[in-house]
């Protein structure tokens, strides 16, 4: 295969699975997850960080080489989002931010309109913008122009394991996008994972699947074989699907 | 709209009937449930769905470590003052009794900041008695401007204030509101509470609703269990929390579950809740309100606490002390607002915690928020 990289803002990666660090067992498992899977890239809730007191930093947990993904979990507006990444910064996790604008508790959506009030604001200044988003064309591709990286489109309602269930309007991201779609949210096992790299989204990120399995090292592996094999056949490009069966005698055989 | 409403809606509904009727085929049902309304609620709340304990858990078991992963929230209690103007017939603040009274200076209330903060809690509930006139909101600022330099979170468990206070009280860093109804049932309410601003259930019963529109980013509910039918209140407390979450999308809804405990005075209960009951109901309550926090405080004993973990708890608190001023000075000179059965620090919480299988999370939000 090819020299299979993508990159965000400046940075290449080798790796397509994206992890997270939210809902762990113990933080000592995020070490060996990130071992198994090989994960470049891990996100980190700001609120979850915490260098004041004796209780253990979540940040001591991950390995110098992987790139952090601080994310505004617990912002309810742009402003707030915008704040937060700037804490994030100056606090020493680098310029990747991923915005997490949520106004709503109950299924966790994104705010689609504050999330593109945070991106235009924080592209500006510098950071390599990665904003969670309702899979939608119009908006993506104002998130492009704000200056965004990527654009991450969910799959389902965070937390749900549902799967690809805005596979076609995600489909739609994939094809129209310049920069790369990472799907976020809902992917609850590795074939749904295959399924999303299989259509051509850059890469993917998952945290509870991963976090919540019995076995998160196992499953981390697991991810990232699925991610490996939907990537691969993505590029070898599969034979179309076809739904009704091929006639020996075709219907239009008369004309040749 | 209030849940008042909802509540009128229950008024003469027969709960003894309903549970009658309740069949086992109707709680496999209920428990197939996607989305369970109050009826399925309800079902899982009869007494015959006991039988059907271990499947609840299972089911409990997946929602809350599907939505919360394997993670507990820790939090911590600060009592600032026990003046109390009201006559409740079971609490240890009631005005009628006899004992200390105080309310901490803000110099006090930062002692106790430093001694809770070298626990390594992030996260602090204060509390006061209810008497408005020697802690006016004022007071409370103070205290949550002293507070919010030592902790990442800081709640309030107060006397219910109006939508401008909680909002006031939001702008400068307070982002948690408990408050308890106590009961729901409001002839048992209007006899346990005597006298004081709480004999107005309403105010109470419209509190919650009235944090969410400040801006409060958490509002816990509860009902004491022991003064009224334990099934129903804990049916209208779900219920309360559902109209919550479906009002107020920006805001997180948790609920307590707190049982009657000996306090001062010698108040007894008309009804308990043994612990196969207590687990019914926690694992109703997380089935039927997935993403709902659950709240277990160090009212239920250590071994118990420790044993519920899987079963929907979301936070707990540790390291507790009811007393004013019980943090930072010797034991023996307050006089709790209720016992305390699990009597361990922080570290050892912490350590049993993560010995189930478990991380215990001291910190979850951030002041930047």
């Amino acid at each position: 295969m090819k020299d299979d990289a993508f990159k965000l803002g400046n940075v290449t990666f080798t790796n397509r699975l994206l992890t997270g660090t939210g809902k762990f067992a113990a933080n000592a498992l995020i070490p060996q997850m990130l071992q198994a899977c090989g994960s470049q890239i891990i996100t980190v809730a700001l609120r979850r960080i915490d260098t004041t007191t004796q209780s253990e930093n979540i940040l001591d947990y991950i390995p110098k080489n992987i790139t952090l993904l601080p994310n505004t979990s617990g912002a309810r507006t742009a402003e707030q989002a915008v704040r937060i990444a700037r804490i994030a910064r100056a606090a020493g996790c680098g310029d990747f931010i991923k915005i997490e604008v949520i106004t709503d508790m109950k299924y966790l959506m994104p705010d689609n309109w504050e999330t593109l009030k945070a991106t235009e604001i924080l592209a500006k200044e510098g950071f390599v913008v990665l904003p969670y988003m309702l899979p939608d064309l119009p908006l993506a591709k104002r998130l492009e122009s704000a200056g965004a990286a990527a654009v991450m489109p969910l799959g389902a309602p965070i937390g749900t394991n549902r799967g690809l269930e805005t596979k076609s309007l995600i489909e739609i991201l994939i094809e129209n996008c310049t920069v790369p779609v990472v799907v976020d949210a809902g992917i609850g096992r590795p074939s749904h994972a295959a399924a999303a790299m299989e259509m051509g989204a850059d890469a993917v990120l998952i945290n509870t699947a991963i976090s919540t399995a019995r076995d998160p090292v196992a499953m981390a592996r697991a991810f990232d074989q699925a991610v490996k094999a939907g990537r691969a056949a993505f590029l070898s490009e599969s034979g179309e699907q076809s739904d009704l069966a091929r006639a020996s005698s075709p219907l239009t055989g008369f004309l040749d | 709209m209030s849940f008042y409403r909802i509540i009128e809606q229950y008024r003469d509904f027969d709960f003894s009937q309903f549970f009658e009727q309740v069949t086992d085929q109707a709680i496999k049902r209920s428990l197939a449930r996607e989305r369970p309304d109050a009826l399925d609620f309800l079902t899982l709340l009869s007494p015959r769905a006991a039988g059907h304990l271990e499947s609840m858990a299972r089911k409990a078991h997946q929602l809350t470590v599907q939505y919360f992963g394997r993670t507990v929230q820790l939090f911590i209690p600060l009592y600032i003052s026990n003046h109390c103007a009201n006559q409740c017939a079971y609490c240890g603040f009631n005005h009628a009794n006899e004992i200390i009274r105080r309310k901490l200076t803000v110099a006090e209330i930062e002692l106790e900041a430093q001694a809770i903060a070298r626990t390594g809690m992030q996260h602090v509930l204060f509390l006061t008695g209810e008497a408005q006139h020697l802690t006016p909101l004022q007071y409370l600022e103070e205290a949550a401007e002293c507070l919010k330099r030592y902790f990442a979170s800081v709640a309030i468990e107060i006397y219910p204030l109006e939508v401008e206070e909680y909002r006031r009280l939001h702008q400068i860093g307070v982002d948690g509101m408990t408050l308890f109804q106590e009961t729901y049932n409001q002839k048992v309410y209007g006899r346990v509470h005597r006298a004081g601003k709480k004999m107005d259930y309403r105010w109470r019963l419209d509190a919650p609703e009235r944090a969410a529109q400040g801006g409060m980013r958490v509002v816990n509910l509860g009902p004491l269990l022991g003064l009224a039918d334990p099934r129903s209140e804990i049916f209208l407390t779900g219920l309360h929390a559902r109209y919550l979450d479906n009002t107020y999308l920006e805001t997180e809804i948790a609920v307590s579950l707190p049982r009657f405990n000996e306090a001062e005075g010698d108040f007894q209960p008309d009804y308990s809740v043994d612990d196969k009951t207590f687990v019914q109901f926690i694992t109703a309550l997380r089935i039927f309100l997935p993403r709902a926090g659950l709240t277990i405080s160090t009212r239920e004993g250590a071994a118990f606490r420790d044993q519920i973990l899987p079963l929907g708890p979301t936070r707990y608190s540790a390291g507790s002390s009811t007393g004013v001023g019980g943090y930072s000075e010797k034991k023996e000179e307050q006089t709790p607002q209720f016992a305390i059965t699990d009597n361990r620090s922080v570290d050892e919480v912490a350590a049993a915690i993560a010995a189930r299988g478990y991380q215990p999370v001291y910190k979850d939000w951030d002041r930047s928020l």
